[in-house]
C-alpha cells in the first residue's frame, strides 16, 4: 500500500486546550509541528466547560498554592501524586495570567482584576470551612473563551493544523519501543498518511461516551487510550471516573458547578437541602464524588422528585435575574432548551452524569509518557507524551476537584511543549528510520471495515456498550454487578472486533470513522471496568459497596492496565511533594 | 416523522438528489440532531457533522426547512412533521450535509483574530473595567458555526472579498476590547469597497445567528468609527 510520509520534529494529537497549549510553545519555538484534530479546533470539547479555571490568584480571598495544593491532595482522596500536584499548583498563575495577556475574556472584579467564584472542595486554610475564591470565570462559558484564544493564538504563531484527519494508531520502533509518530485518516478523502516525528504527543481527550449518561461530546471516543492500549502502553488508574452532579435530566448537558459556587443549592422532594446532612461545612460545594453519591442516596432512598422519583432539583431563583444573567447566562440558555425550564423562575431537574476521566496514559509532570520497564515503575517511552485528560498524571488521582481541569490542559500542555522543545534539541538531526511494518495495524483494521459485508452494526455494539457501563460501573459499584459488567464489556470487546459498515465510500466517511472510534472506546471501557472490579476499596470516584472504606495499606497505589492478556499492575503513589512537606492521608470529610 | 435530506456523495453520485426518509422516534429524543442520530442507525451513509450536542462547538450547522441552525438545539416539538434538510448554502459541498469551510475560516482569519497588544506585559492580569469588559459580551460568544455568514446574500456574491458577518463581529470583538491597541489597522484592513461595506444591512445574520448575537450592530459600530475617525 503506497503511503504518504509526512515529517515533522513534533506533532500533537487533539486541539483541545493541552493540545494547542502544547501547540503554541512548539510553533513559537520555530520546530516544524503539525497539530492533528478529528474536528476543528473550537470544536474540541473543551469549548464546553463551563464553571472556570482554579489559580490562587487572590483576587476575591486570600489564597496561596500551598492551599490549593492542599485541596487537591484531599479531593484525590490521597492517590494524587504530590510531587505533580505541587507542580500544577505553583505554575497555575502564571498561566491563568499568561492566558490573559493571550486575549481571555475574564469577568472583571471593579478594581479591573479577573473575577473569581467558589467551587467545590476549593477552601481556605487546608480545608477550614472558609471557602476560598479560587475559579476563575469567564461567565459560565469558561471552557469556550480559553479554546477560542488559545486557537486564535495559535493562529498568530502559524502553526500547522492537520484539521478532520483522525489518528488511527502508534508507530514505535520495535527495538525499544520509542514512538515514532502515528498513521492518520484524512476524512474529506479516505487518504491515510503517516506522520513521522521526533516527539509525539496525545492530547486526545477523554472517553465519556463509554457511559449511557454523560456529558461528554460524541467525539470523547478515548481515541488516545485506543492507540496507546494497543501499542502496548498501559493506562492508569481507569477505574476513577467522576460522575458530575449535575447533568441535566434526561439529557445529560452539563450545569457548571459554577451555580452552586453563585450561591444555589440542591433539593431532594420535601425542599429539603439535603447536602447539610452529608457535608456539614462545605454543603453543596463539597466535592463531587461526595455530592454525586449522597445525590444518588437520596434518590435511592425515595427522596427523589418528579413522577419517578429520579432526580434532584438545583435551585438558584433566589440568585435574582440580575446574577443569573450576568454570571450563568449559559446556563439559563441550556436549561430553557434542554429542561423546557427557566431557573429565573424554577430549579433545574439534575442528576449525576458522567463527566471526566481521571486515569489516562500514565505520564509525569513534564509530559513524558511513562510505563513500567526492567527494574523502574516509571521508565520514559522516549519521543511519546500525553497531557490533559487523556494523560494521568496523576493530579486528580480518584476524583478530580471543579476547575482543576482547565489548569490541568494550561499546566501540563505548557509543560509537555517546553519538555519537547528541549528533547527534541538533544537528539540527532535526522529522524529515526520507521520500521518496516509501520502502518500495518492501521492498514489491517480499514481493510477489515472495507471488507466486511456482514457483521454487528457498529450503533449496536456502542449502544450496548454505553447501557453496559452505566449499570455495572456507576457512583455506587457492587461486586457481582462488576464481575458480571467484565464479562458484558469482554464480549462487547470482541464483537467490536467484528462490526461492519455499509457505507465504504472514500469521502469525508463518518460511519468509518466511528467504527474506528468504537475501537477505541472498548479498550477505554475494559480498563475502567477491570481496575474498578480489581480494586477492592473505596476511594474518590470507586465507591464499592461490599468495601465501603479506603483502606492505604493496601490501595494506596495507581493501577496500570494492559492490553494484552487483560493485566493489571500496580505502582506506588508519589508522596513526596517537591518541595513541601507530604500532607499525610486523613479521613475525607467536607 | 419525515426527513427529506440532500445527498450527495462525489464518490458515487453524479449529482445532487434529495432522499426522503421516515424516522421512527423515541419518547428521549427531543432535538433535531437525535432524529439524525437516529436516521444514521438506519442508513450510515447519511453524513453530517454534530459533537458537543449542547450549542457550544458549531459542528451541526445545517439549512433547516429554510432556515440556518444548529440541529442540536432545534427542538423536534416545534418543527413540522417534514423537516427538509440542506447544507448550509453557498458553500461547496464535500458531501451530503457536510460543507467546505475554508472561504468561511480564511475570512475570520483574514481579520487577524487576536488580541494584539506589543507592550511588555505586567507580571499580573492586565486591568479592565467590569464596565469595559461588558463591551465584549454579544461578541465573544460567537461558536463559528457558520449560520449567518451563509445566510448572508453579499456573502453569497462575494465569499473570497466580504469579510461576512461571523468575521466582521470578531472583528469588532478586537476593536472594543481595551486591550486590544491594534485599532486603527484593524480599522485600515476593513477600509475596502468588500470586506466592510459589502455589508447592506440585511440582518438575515442575526435572524440565523443561533448564539442570539447580533452582527449587524457590530458592523454599525465599526462603520461608526470608520466614519469619525475621516471627519
Amino acid at each position: 500500500m503506497a503511503v504518504t510520509i509526512r515529517k515533522f520534529d513534533a506533532i500533537v494529537v487533539g486541539a483541545g486546550g493541552s493540545g494547542l497549549r502544547a501547540a503554541l510553545e512548539l510553533a513559537r519555538a520555530n520546530l516544524r509541528v503539525a497539530v492533528l484534530t478529528k474536528v476543528f479546533p473550537t470544536r474540541s470539547h473543551t469549548v464546553a466547560a463551563q464553571g472556570g479555571i482554579a489559580a490562587p490568584l487572590a483576587n476575591s480571598s486570600e489564597d496561596n498554592w500551598h492551599w490549593h495544593m492542599y485541596d487537591t491532595v484531599k479531593g484525590s482522596d490521597y492517590l494524587g501524586d504530590q510531587d505533580a500536584i505541587e507542580y500544577m499548583c505553583r505554575r497555575a498563575n502564571e498561566v491563568v495570567v499568561e492566558l490573559e495577556h493571550m486575549g481571555m475574556p475574564f469577568d472583571r472584579l471593579d478594581n479591573g482584576k479577573i473575577y473569581q467564584r467558589p467551587f467545590g472542595g476549593h477552601t481556605q486554610e487546608y480545608g477550614s470551612a472558609k471557602m476560598a475564591m479560587r475559579a476563575c470565570a469567564a461567565a459560565d462559558r469558561t471552557g469556550h473563551a480559553m479554546l477560542h484564544t488559545l486557537y486564535q493564538q495559535n493562529l498568530r504563531a502559524s502553526t500547522q493544523f492537520f484539521v478532520e484527519w483522525m489518528a488511527l494508531d502508534l508507530i514505535r520502533d520495535p527495538q525499544d519501543g520509542a514512538v515514532l509518530g502515528v498513521t492518520a485518516l484524512e476524512m474529506e478523502t479516505g487518504e491515510v498518511s503517516i506522520f513521522q516525528a521526533k516527539a509525539t504527543l496525545f492530547a486526545t481527550g477523554g472517553s465519556g461516551r463509554m457511559f449511557f449518561s454523560s456529558t461528554n461530546a460524541f467525539i470523547n471516543t478515548g481515541d488516545g487510550l485506543g492507540m496507546s492500549a494497543r501499542a502496548g502502553i498501559p493506562l492508569e488508574d481507569m477505574e476513577f471516573y467522576q460522575f458530575h452532579p449535575t447533568g441535566v435530566y434526561g439529557a445529560g448537558v452539563l450545569i457548571t458547578e459554577g451555580v452552586r459556587g453563585e450561591g444555589g443549592y440542591l433539593l431532594n422532594k420535601d425542599g429539603e437541602r439535603f447536602m447539610e446532612r452529608y457535608a456539614p461545612n462545605a454543603k453543596d460545594l463539597a466535592s463531587r464524588d461526595v455530592v454525586s453519591r449522597a445525590m444518588t442516596t437520596e434518590i435511592k432512598e425515595g427522596r427523589g422528585c418528579g413522577k419517578d422519583a429520579d432526580h434532584v432539583l438545583l435551585k438558584l431563583d433566589h440568585l435574582g435575574p440580575e446574577v443569573i444573567n450576568l454570571r450563568l447566562p449559559g446556563i439559563r440558555e441550556i436549561s430553557i432548551k434542554f429542561a423546557n425550564t427557566d431557573p429565573i423562575r424554577e430549579p433545574i431537574p439534575v442528576v449525576p452524569t458522567a463527566h471526566y476521566q481521571m486515569g489516562g496514559i500514565p505520564a509525569n509532570f513534564m509530559g513524558h509518557v511513562v510505563a513500567p520497564e526492567g527494574a523502574s515503575a516509571e521508565s520514559t517511552v522516549p519521543g511519546f507524551y500525553a497531557a490533559g485528560e487523556c494523560a494521568c498524571v496523576s493530579v486528580h488521582g480518584g476524583n478530580r476537584l471543579g476547575c482543576n481541569s482547565l489548569l490541568d490542559l494550561l499546566v501540563f500542555g505548557k509543560s509537555s511543549g517546553e519538555q519537547m522543545i528541549r528533547d527534541i534539541g538533544s537528539l540527532p538531526k535526522p529522524h529515526r528510520n520507521l520500521p518496516k511494518e509501520a502502518g500495518e495495524r492501521s492498514f489491517a483494521r480499514l481493510a477489515r471495515l472495507d471488507g466486511a459485508s456482514s457483521g454487528e452494526r457498529v450503533a449496536d455494539v456502542l449502544t450496548d456498550l454505553r447501557r453496559t457501563m452505566q449499570a455495572h460501573c456507576g457512583v455506587f459499584r457492587f461486586p457481582e454487578m462488576l464481575i458480571e459488567g467484565v464479562a458484558k464489556v469482554k464480549q462487547i470487546a470482541e464483537r467490536a472486533g467484528r462490526t461492519y459498515i455499509a457505507d465504504k465510500s472514500k469521502v469525508f466517511n463518518t460511519a468509518r470513522v466511528e467504527a474506528l472510534e468504537l475501537d477505541n472506546l472498548v479498550e477505554a471501557a475494559l480498563a475502567t471496568i477491570v481496575s474498578a472490579e480489581a480494586r477492592k476499596e473505596s476511594r474518590g470516584a470507586q465507591s464499592r459497596a461490599d468495601f465501603p472504606d479506603r483502606d492505604d495499606g493496601k490501595w494506596m497505589k495507581h493501577t496500570l492496565w494492559y492490553k494484552e492478556g487483560n493485566r493489571l499492575d500496580y505502582k506506588p503513589v508519589h508522596l513526596k511533594p517537591m518541595s513541601v512537606d507530604s500532607f499525610q492521608p486523613k479521613v475525607r470529610t467536607y | 416523522m419525515r426527513l427529506s435530506i440532500y445527498r450527495y456523495d462525489p464518490d458515487r453520485d453524479a449529482a445532487p438528489r434529495m432522499q426522503d426518509y421516515q424516522v421512527a422516534l423515541e419518547p428521549s429524543d427531543r432535538m433535531l440532531l437525535d432524529a439524525l442520530v437516529r436516521l444514521k442507525e438506519q442508513d450510515d451513509s447519511v453524513s453530517f457533522r454534530r459533537s458537543c450536542r449542547e450549542g457550544v462547538c458549531g459542528s451541526d450547522a445545517m439549512n433547516i426547512n429554510g432556515k440556518n441552525g444548529l440541529a442540536c438545539i432545534t427542538k423536534l416539538a416545534e418543527l413540522p412533521d417534514h423537516v427538509t434538510l440542506r447544507p448550509l448554502p453557498g458553500l461547496p459541498v464535500i458531501r451530503d450535509l457536510i460543507v467546505d469551510m475554508t472561504q468561511f475560516f480564511r475570512q475570520y482569519e483574514s481579520i487577524k483574530p487576536y488580541l494584539i497588544n506589543d507592550t511588555a506585559p505586567p507580571e499580573r492580569e492586565r486591568l479592565q473595567s467590569p464596565e469595559e469588559r461588558e463591551h465584549l459580551n454579544g461578541l465573544y460568544e460567537c461558536i463559528l458555526c457558520a449560520c449567518c455568514s451563509t445566510a448572508c446574500p453579499s456573502f453569497w456574491w462575494n465569499p473570497d472579498k466580504f469579510v461576512g458577518p461571523a468575521g466582521l463581529l470578531q472583528a469588532y470583538r478586537f476593536i472594543a476590547d481595551t486591550r486590544d491597541q491594534a485599532t486603527s489597522e484593524r480599522l485600515d484592513s476593513l477600509e475596502d469597497p468588500y470586506r466592510l461595506f459589502r455589508c447592506h444591512s440585511i440582518m438575515n445574520c442575526v435572524d440565523a445567528c443561533p448564539k442570539g448575537l447580533n452582527p449587524t450592530h457590530a458592523i454599525g459600530k465599526i462603520k461608526e468609527m470608520m466614519v469619525r475617525r475621516s471627519v
